[in-house]
């Protein structure tokens, strides 16, 4: 045992690669609880929107892990 | 040159390691190679069960549902309905508006085909979500991508459809240049690759996981054993966590994709922006 370490780069290129869209995702969250905070009868409306935008945000990771499989 | 004293040293290694119990072996996309279920020679896998088992789960629920339909539904029909309920009024009610009607049926199909199949990762027997496997969201893609250029074609013709898409006015010219050849890329080949992606890829990610908890728990318990065995409380305490957390993410993207599709459809149909 000499402390080798076995695995692909790409896991920590994804970690990287992860970073932005979890700050969007963040930012998209943040922005949907403040709108339903401060008016509370929109929830509705807001909902279907901050899904939608979590889920273009999240489209970016998702690229990431499958590349991250795809490239290894 | 050849040193036999090497191959030997290896050998003796691996022999101690096999006795200390077997190496954990992370799980990797090889995870979902699945051999013929009836032997060799036939082609008959895990995944395409489960499409057929669920498929006939489906088929059943509606029957049932819609079987005997009365004004004061019993308990099948309160299911059916509210599953349409939801896609009409929590989807295509807000997105494409009221001549959205006639894409219900199809969107309500969709959304349960793909959160059944989701949902076929969390149900005990089967565990595999169907929709990991990439050719079913591709061919659900390609279906939504169908539709949404089919309803734009036929409503602003041809040449129509691909000019409100790509040069919506209003803008300067110079824009243009930049703007038309990116909606154009982006309506028709990003679209159903992201959908495509977006949604076998959340399986595949979310099985990894379960896997790799329940499988390092298991490892924990039966390889290693000893004080390392009590350790195998935590993985198994995540593997439940996220299970639950896996059930909310299956549901959340079948609503996701019917969500997107019927975005898209919207955007084929609406007039100039």
């Amino acid at each position: 045992m000499n402390g080798e370490i076995n695995g692909s780069l790409n896991m920590i290129g994804y970690g990287l690669a992860a970073i932005g869209p979890g700050v969007g995702i963040g930012l998209i969250f943040a922005a949907y609880i403040n709108g339903v905070a401060r008016q509370p009868e929109a929830r509705g409306v807001l909902q279907g929107i901050a899904i939608l935008g979590f889920a273009l945000a999240e489209a970016l990771a998702i690229i990431g892990i499958g590349l991250a499989f795809v490239l290894g | 040159m050849h040193r036999a004293g090497d191959g030997d040293a290896l050998h003796l290694v691996n022999v101690a390691q096999a006795a200390e119990g077997e190496e954990f072996h992370a799980p990797g996309p090889g995870d979902f190679e699945f051999p013929p279920l009836f032997g060799d020679g036939t082609f008959f896998t895990k995944p395409m069960l489960i499409i057929v088992l669920g498929t006939l789960a489906i088929a059943g629920l509606f029957y049932l549902a819609s079987r005997r339909a009365a004004l004061v539904p019993a308990k099948a029909q309160f299911i059916g309905e509210s599953v349409y309920g939801f896609v009409r009024n929590g989807i295509v009610a807000d997105s494409i508006g009221r001549e959205g009607r006639k894409f219900v049926p199809l969107l309500t199909t969709m959304f349960v085909f793909i959160a059944v199949m989701n949902l076929a990762g969390i149900i005990p027997v089967l565990q595999l979500p169907a929709t990991s496997k990439i050719a079913i969201p591709l061919f659900l893609a390609l279906i939504s991508w169908g539709v949404f250029n089919y309803v734009g074609i036929r409503r602003h013709g041809f040449i129509g459809y691909f000019k409100n898409m790509m040069f919506p006015p209003g803008l300067p010219k110079l824009i243009y240049v930049l703007l038309a050849p990116l909606e154009l890329f982006s309506t028709v080949i990003i679209r159903p690759i992201t959908l495509t992606l977006r949604l076998t890829l959340n399986m595949f990610a979310g099985h990894l996981v379960l896997l790799l908890t329940i499988l390092g728990g298991e490892y924990l318990l039966i390889e290693k054993g000893g004080v390392l065995a009590v350790a195998s409380v935590v993985p198994f305490a995540f593997s439940i966590i996220l299970t639950f957390f896996e059930a909310f993410v299956q549901v959340l993207q079948a609503y996701v994709f019917v969500l997107l599709s019927a975005l898209y459809i919207a955007g084929a149909l609406a007039d100039e922006h």
